[in-house]
């Protein structure tokens, strides 16, 4: 049940896009279409999951127990990027369909600050293991939900008539604050 | 092109998050109030001026294949220093910041100028750069953070603005209102610069 709080705490009520301002630039970047939007969801739930699961076997068995608690930033941007790289080339050798539905995302995926807050996020509660694992899935199925609601209404604002100045990113920042009015609808749940 | 050049493209041409889209989860996230703007700007300009120097100072040392691994970890050493002294100086302002400063390693204005303009210019230059860029991210944080208070709080750095009878626009400082406030300020900027007659409009 603690689990469950916590998977549906990081996918509605705090999610990572709308009410926690994590990883705006995939969000502004690529949700101009809904098929990328799925990839680019997917993709960053698979590597949030990977990147928890590592974070958190560094944090508990080299940082704290040398007590060099302070590199973790430094530690686990290395970890996160090395791990990007990792995937991306079992990817290619594994699967060339898939690789070629992510393997443009996975990138950018390095610089998401989603990965990154999410592995802070999940050292500072000091969550186990598995309710590190499930954080990482709600947080991803949080973050596609937000991409793919917000691809689906960019690919009908294509028909509309935007004012000149805010087409781009403008009129996409702007929806994004309809949507996170809706999500605080959320803020009162407790589990 | 001279670092007095490079400086000034910083707050005009350069200018993020409005003419460069990047970094704009810091930009909605603590800009709540218009200290909070103030601190988070100085921080990354600190960390953009001295890693564009030495980004700049070992281009030729760092093989082109590891760039961007080589990159980051400068970034990140940079951001560990600017964590540990905002936590012995200005804890409260830490405490507020929390996440969003070991953050400050995936911005990707930093990464970007280290990519775009440090490692093909020389010392001076790219540190000028990184100051223009810094200080035109912070007077950006500014302005958003300023709008937000004086609207959501009736506050300005702390003061009130505004008599007694103010009633808060509370709305401004949850999550919806930052998205709106810095979507109308970059279709502002977007007319204003139509009327200057450069094109340009943000994808």
């Amino acid at each position: 049940m603690e689990l469950f709080g916590i998977f549906i705490t990081a996918t509605l009520i705090n999610n990572f896009v709308l009410s926690q301002f994590l990883g705006i630039c995939p969000f502004v970047g690529v949700s101009g279409k809904l098929s990328s939007a799925v990839s680019m969801g997917m993709a960053t739930t698979f590597v949030l999951t990977m990147a928890a699961m590592v974070t958190y076997l560094v944090q508990h068995f080299i940082l704290l127990p040398l007590g060099i608690g302070f590199l973790q930033t430094v530690a686990f941007i290395l970890v996160i990027a090395a791990l990007v790289q990792f995937v991306e080339m079992v990817i290619k050798k594994v699967s060339t369909a898939l690789y070629r539905a992510l393997g443009i995302f996975l990138p950018l995926i390095t610089t998401n600050c989603a990965i990154m807050g999410l592995c802070i996020f999940a050292a500072m509660k000091d969550l186990s293991f598995i309710a590190c694992i499930v954080f990482a899935i709600g947080a991803g199925a949080g973050f596609t939900l937000a991409l793919v609601l917000m691809a689906g209404i960019r690919e009908e604002l294509e028909l509309a008539s935007v004012p000149r100045a805010l087409r781009g990113a403008g009129i996409t920042l702007l929806t994004a604050g309809i949507l996170a009015l809706s999500f605080m609808g959320f803020a009162g749940m407790k589990f | 092109m001279t670092a007095v050049r490079a400086l000034t493209h910083g707050f005009w041409r350069n200018l993020p998050p409005f003419r460069l889209v990047l970094g704009l989860c810091p930009a909605l996230a603590i800009t709540t109030a218009a200290e909070y703007g103030l601190g988070m700007g100085l921080a990354v300009t600190f960390v953009l001026v001295f890693s564009n120097a030495l980004v700049s100072l070992l281009r030729r040392v760092i093989p082109d294949e590891v760039r961007i691994a080589s990159f980051i970890v400068v970034i990140a050493t940079l951001v560990v220093l600017v964590e540990l002294a905002m936590k012995a100086y200005f804890y409260p302002l830490s405490r507020t910041l929390g996440i969003y400063v070991p953050l400050i390693v995936v911005n990707c204005i930093i990464l970007g100028r280290a990519e775009a303009f440090a490692s093909r210019n020389p010392v001076l230059v790219s540190a000028a750069d990184g100051l223009g860029v810094g200080l035109g991210y912070t007077i950006s944080l500014i302005v958003v953070g300023s709008l937000r208070e004086i609207l959501g709080a009736g506050t300005w750095f702390g003061r009130p603005v505004f008599g007694d009878g103010f009633e808060p626009f509370g709305f401004m400082v949850k999550a919806p209102g930052a998205f709106l406030c810095l979507g109308l300020l970059l279709g502002v900027m977007n007319a204003w610069s139509r009327r200057r007659g450069e094109i340009f409009v943000q994808t």
